[in-house]
């Protein structure tokens, strides 16, 4: 038995990013309050994913695999998750707060009649239990969560809310686990997915980002910037706003509705720091942020920040990285 | 086709937030108040189906105190057909299960096909509302829903996943669909709409009488967002600038 179990999401046959740095969060967690850890796998090669993350010091790794599982719906796994969370009854279920989770975890909330306390940023703990933070009010503000009654506790953590570079390795056991699952239960027929614009960069394995946001001003200028990334190698990214203006396609996009990045720098030219950007950004190594506006909110968790015009500075910079 | 929109009344985003001295609220005083932007795209959702359909019913369901009856008659005027006003004082609740309760008590009477949230509200930002009351009237859900076709007993919606990847599905009605912002172009009340929208119904009921469930969880205290890191800041002509950054992309970043 396991007192934190971490729900596990299958991105195209390994393990979310996001569920990674839950489990990163549990075994931080557990280890200061004394709880064990334990990892569910589901659907189609759950035991795959379970055998991936086996390497983590973990209790116990549980999969399960049913054919009514095999596609994604909120319908099958809410209703999956909700039994195994009432077998198996941990204190805590952990998940990342991915746009999957937001979709189905909800419903094992009213399922279970347990609070969901989602994306949440941070944690204290007292007498050996831990109190969870969220941001609210257009995150100005953080409000401390308390929840009550018995059972158990389901909690979503922002991305980048921890580090997958902090998971500790081991070896844990994988058991299958199975539910009661009837096809009728699915009343969803989800069909392929698709990317609006094909090809593009996978910009989470970039090691270097050079990032537009509204104010390179005009569709003109991005070859500035274009010249800079050149000299530098790294990836061009950009937030919503620019490829909303129709100036970069939607694959050069970091945030909640485009990649989520995590590269050792991230310079950040003319980005004010909507959260929607930030969830997709502040695991960086080293966020350099040059902006107009010297309370734009990304300096907050920017390591090095300039408040200066970036269509002077750009080709200063890259002329200077040149030579 | 009857369709629910839930719809909130939130701080304006660009409001400075001073936190009471009980720690639970916001000091609303002088804040402006404003319709949550995603619902906002949810309402217009609803009356295009009712469009459409050429035929049916939009009514709104609000949780929240007096002042959100501009709100509500803001949504009446772009031409939803009555509201329900769920009334509620401070301090007010901030268990997400609770509130899918109440409304869940609103809607079932009204026995909609249809229920359109905004995907999160802006204030509290639990996102969880609108698929609470879904599976509580065991409706299908959706979220980040970004386009909708009726059919018969049915309704298909694309999902917007996460990194530009999308995908269509179609759920048995009745069902509760969360909207993303940006899925059409909300349209401006008429002046017509202003007029007829001051005799259109508003029934009110009161939260405390329906409230049959004990919080869960709850907003303990709220506190300004500090800074999360120390940053440095670089300084100086631009020429300084660039030499200073070239200095720390090298030497300290170390990007070669």
């Amino acid at each position: 038995m396991m007192d934190i179990l971490v729900v596990l999401e299958n991105k195209s046959g390994s393990i979310h990013r996001m569920s990674l740095e839950a489990i990163s969060g549990a075994q931080q967690i557990g280890e200061e309050c004394g709880l064990s850890v334990g990892i569910l796998a589901l659907g189609e090669n759950a035991s795959a994913l379970a055998a991936d993350a086996s390497q983590y010091s973990v209790e116990e790794v549980l999969y399960l695999e049913n054919e009514n599982l095999n596609s994604y719906t909120a319908d099958g796994y809410s209703a999956a998750v909700a039994q195994v969370i009432s077998a198996e009854n941990p204190h805590y279920v952990f998940f990342g707060h991915t746009y999957q989770i937001r979709d189905y975890v909800p419903r094992i909330s009213a399922k279970l009649k347990r609070p969901f306390l989602n994306d949440v940023v941070s944690y204290t703990v007292d007498g050996g239990k831990p109190t969870f933070y969220k941001q609210s009010f257009n995150s100005k503000l953080v409000s401390e969560l308390q929840t009550s009654g018995d059972g158990p506790v389901l909690v979503s953590f922002q991305s980048a809310a921890y580090s997958s570079e902090n998971i500790q390795n081991g070896s844990a056991s994988t058991r299958s686990v199975n539910v009661d699952l009837d096809a009728s239960v699915i009343k969803t027929t989800p069909e392929e997915p698709f990317q609006k614009e094909a090809g593009g960069v996978d910009l989470s394995k970039a090691d270097l980002i050079v990032s537009i946001g509204r104010g390179i001003g005009k569709e003109e200028n991005i070859p500035l910037v274009q010249e800079l990334a050149k000299v530098i190698g790294a990836e061009l990214a950009s937030s919503r706003p620019v490829v909303d203006s129709g100036w970069l396609p939607s694959h050069h996009q970091v945030g909640s509705s485009g990649q989520t990045v995590a590269p050792k720098l991230y310079l950040a030219l003319g980005i004010s720091g909507a959260i929607q950007h930030v969830v997709g950004m502040k695991g960086s190594k080293n966020i350099v942020v040059i902006n107009k506006d010297p309370d734009a909110p990304l300096f907050e968790i920017a390591d090095y920040g300039v408040v200066g015009d970036i269509l002077e500075i750009i080709p200063k910079l890259t002329e200077a990285l040149n030579g | 086709m009857k369709i629910c929109v839930l719809v909130k009344q939130i701080p304006g985003s660009e409001a400075t937030f001073n936190v009471t001295p009980d720690g639970r609220w916001i000091q609303e005083s002088g804040l402006p108040f404003e319709m949550n932007e995603s619902d906002i795209y949810a309402l217009e959702e609803a009356l295009q189906i009712r469009e459409k359909m050429g035929e049916g019913e939009v009514f709104v369901v609000t949780l929240g105190p007096d002042r959100c009856q501009k709100t509500i008659r803001e949504a009446l005027a772009k031409g939803a057909d009555r509201a329900i006003h769920i009334k509620e004082e401070a301090p007010f609740c901030t268990d997400p299960l609770t509130i899918a309760s109440v409304f869940t008590q609103v809607i079932r009477e009204e026995n909609p096909e249809l229920v359109l949230s905004g995907l999160q509200s802006d204030d509290l930002g639990f996102g969880q509302t609108g698929v609470l009351i879904g599976e509580m009237l065991g409706m299908t859900t959706a979220t980040l829903v970004v386009a909708t076709e009726i059919q018969d007993e049915d309704i298909r919606v694309k999902r917007e996943l996460e990194a530009g990847w999308f995908q269509w599905q179609t759920m048995k009605l009745p069902a509760s669909l969360a909207i993303q912002s940006g899925l059409n172009t909300p349209r401006y009340p008429s002046l017509r709409g202003i007029m007829t929208a001051r005799k259109k119904e508003i029934k009110d009921v009161s939260f405390n009488d329906l409230r049959n469930v004990d919080f869960l969880q709850s907003f303990k205290k709220l506190s300004i967002q500090h800074a999360e890191k120390h940053t440095e800041m670089i300084e100086g002509s631009v020429d300084e600038i660039v030499s200073k950054l070239v200095n720390v992309f090298k030497n300290e970043i170390r990007i070669n």
